[in-house]
């Protein structure tokens, strides 16, 4: 997983409420049995008509969102389907920073297990943010997570929270699999004890 | 005296592993379903890392997402279908994971299969890489859906890493009238509480109307918890868990049956215990119930007329109002009974066990699918499908016209043929009613499973009193 310091780059608004991830990725391109190569899928309904040619309204494929490394969305953000593909096919288009009001739960975890920084804020700070992403070219953002800190455009700075731990393990692109196997004693005498007292869980 | 404690707080207690000062915690996992859609990469990230299975025993795997619902012999012709199976195949092989293929009576939806197995069990924590692992919160059972960073990590060290989540009571008083089913019941409180209503939480559905549910009732109650946003649904297992569970494949048996039911019997949240959230509905309120939108939310009773966007206060409620109405093709003001469906589906984890096509039949028996409409049955298991056809449900369905299938997901999401093409309405079972979710501008309304039925019968949304004798 590669490392998140500090994101600078074009933030793309997506001003709708409950996006499903669905949404972000239909399953058509569910099929696959690898994690690269999704990029093109993301958004696909709303990116591309049904002949396969890009609807020119929707955001990503207007300059210069179709660099866009941030992207500014509404709440419960990511809900429905657990597919970890949502956040590689973001990921694989070059988006590593979602900012929402609020997340659906399986999808905020799945960004973290993938080097994706979800951050949540107040609404009326996203509405600022969905302004500021509006303005193209200048819609630079900068997100700083040592310092928690998201500057905008015009540059405002506004402070986020993340669990420190999470905040960690991407600052240092961790394995989790490889935190939890430093416990695996701890795992171990568990599995002992509970073997003891409820053996039905054996087989 | 020890402190009252909810049935979430006594399993989520008995698994943790290790609790650092944050509040990060390592849990335990007892059961790890997998299936085809979600498990290749994980599997991949195994074999790389010289990784193994930690329990095999405590793993399975079925094919559901993708297999054909029309005659399997012959294989799979779409070529990413039959390359994911394969993979499936091919990797419990290897890493010598218990794997129910497509030709195997016991294959199914995977929510369906655990339970029908007694691999899910009261008090213990189960994992799948799919959202509506929330289901086998019916049994008590702390069941949540990961993505498949989490698979790869269960798989190798048989614990999930989190936070501890959130308890949220919602009582329903009372008992459901005529009618009435635990479909209506938790579309009802989707509606109520919003798809983000529960986000953070652990819903446990407590109240007289849950008790009477039948344990195939509380399955659809709990399956659908994720669509309200929360990690999952728990109900307390009683004596309907119990003898649903006896004498099933993989349910402990003999002294092992009698010592696990003793526990069990200690799990029932106990009195004063504290929930974060607590919501009371009365039972008597619910009429059968349908969705007019792109979102579980947007549902009303079938007696009720298609909404207009000046009805919602909030503002990016009433933009997403207005982009389902042209989705779905509505027009606000018509009753929703006279909207006409070109489909049906009745199936899925959320509505395809056996129960569920009992009430489908006791609709269609006798009556016609309407012309204009195409409909199909696609029991959720094999063993459902056997069970059904011992009860004579598929002459039942045969003959009333619709289309009796092979077991598996279908067109609950179409990863296999089974899909609605662009602008075609269909009554659905299912759980989802997301823009393109059964096909590519397919329009859903969701449903139970007797009043999709009586909309076969009708041609449009119906009613189901009406079709009751």
């Amino acid at each position: 997983m590669d490392k998140f310091t500090t994101l600078r780059g074009i933030a793309a608004p997506l001003a709708m409420v409950n996006v499903d991830t669905d949404r972000i990725i239909p399953k058509q391109f569910l099929k696959t049995i690898k994690r690269t190569g999704l990029g093109k899928a993301l958004f696909h309904e709303m990116r591309y008509d049904a002949t396969g040619k890009e609807r020119p309204e929707f955001v990503l494929n207007r300059e210069p969102y179709r660099k866009a490394r941030i992207l500014i969305a509404g709440e419960n953000f990511g809900c429905g389907s657990s597919r970890e593909h949502a956040p590689w096919s973001l990921l694989d288009f070059g988006i590593r920073c979602v900012i929402a009001p609020s997340f659906a739960d399986i999808f905020f975890n799945n960004c973290f297990k993938n080097g994706i920084l979800p951050i949540v804020q107040p609404k009326a700070l996203v509405d600022k943010l969905l302004d500021d992403a509006g303005c193209g070219a200048n819609a630079n953002i900068t997100v700083d997570l040592e310092k928690q800190e998201i500057t905008g455009p015009d540059g405002g700075r506004v402070h986020f929270d993340i669990d420190p731990f999470r905040k960690h393990c991407l600052m240092n692109g961790l394995d989790d699999i490889g935190l939890t196997l430093q416990k695996e004693a701890k795992i171990t005498a568990f599995e002992t004890r509970q073997r003891s007292e409820q053996p039905w869980l054996y087989r | 005296m020890a402190k009252p404690r909810t049935l979430f707080d006594k399993i989520w207690d008995s698994h943790l592993v290790d609790e650092q000062p944050d509040g990060t915690c390592i849990v335990y996992v007892d059961r790890h379903l997998t299936h085809e859609v979600t498990t290749p990469q994980a599997f991949e990230g195994l074999r790389d890392a010289h990784r193994k299975v930690r329990r095999l025993d405590a793993t399975l795997a079925v094919a559901d997402h993708n297999v054909p619902t029309t005659d399997r012999r012959g294989g799979i012709k779409e070529e990413g279908s039959r390359i994911q199976i394969e993979t499936l195949t091919e990797n419990c092989r290897e890493f010598g994971v218990e794997l129910f293929d497509m030709n195997d009576v016991r294959q199914g939806i995977v929510h369906v299969i655990g339970p029908e197995q007694g691999f899910t069990l009261p008090g213990a924590t189960l994992v799948c890489g799919d959202s509506h692992t929330a289901t086998h919160g019916a049994f008590g059972c702390y069941a949540m859906g990961i993505g498949t960073s989490d698979v790869e990590h269960v798989l190798a060290t048989q614990t999930l890493m989190m936070k501890r989540p959130k308890n949220f009571r919602i009582n329903v008083e009372g008992a459901l009238p005529i009618g009435v089913t635990a479909k209506d019941l938790v579309l009802a409180i989707i509606g109520k509480i919003g798809t983000a209503g529960g986000t953070g939480h652990v819903i446990e559905y407590t109240g007289q109307a849950i008790r009477y549910l039948s344990v195939e009732g509380r399955m659809t109650v709990c399956n659908m918890s994720i669509e309200a946003g929360a990690r999952a649904g728990l109900i307390a297992p009683d004596d309907k868990t119990f003898a649903y569970l006896e004498g099933k494949p993989k349910a402990p048996k003999g002294a092992l049956w009698e010592q696990a039911v003793a526990y069990w019997r200690t799990l029932p949240s106990d009195a004063g215990a504290v929930y974060d959230k607590d919501v009371t509905i009365k039972a008597s309120d619910i009429a059968p119930q349908v969705t007019w939108g792109n979102s579980p939310e947007d549902v009303l009773p079938i007696t009720g007329c298609v909404p207009a966007p000046a009805d919602f206060a909030d503002e990016g409620k009433r933009q997403s109002v207005e982009r389902a109405l042209v989705y779905m093709g509505l027009t606000a003001g018509t009753p929703l009974t006279q909207v006409k469906i070109d489909r049906v589906f009745i199936g899925s984890c959320t509505n395809g066990r056996i129960e569920d096509l009992r009430a489908a039949a006791t609709i269609a028996k006798g009556r016609k699918v309407a012309a204009h409409v195409s409909a199909m049955v696609v029991p959720g298991s094999g063993l459902v499908k056997v069970q059904a056809e011992e009860e004579g449900l598929d002459k039942v369905f045969l003959a009333a016209g619709f289309e009796w299938r092979e077991p598996g997901c279908s067109m609950c999401l179409g990863m296999n043929p089974d899909q609605l093409t662009a602008g075609e309405r269909c009554a659905s079972t299912s759980n989802r009613n997301f823009e393109g979710r059964q096909g590519p501008g397919g329009r859903t309304h969701l449903m139970s499973p007797a009043m999709a039925a009586a909309a076969a019968i009708a041609g449009t949304l119906a009613d189901v009193r009406d079709y009751q004798r």
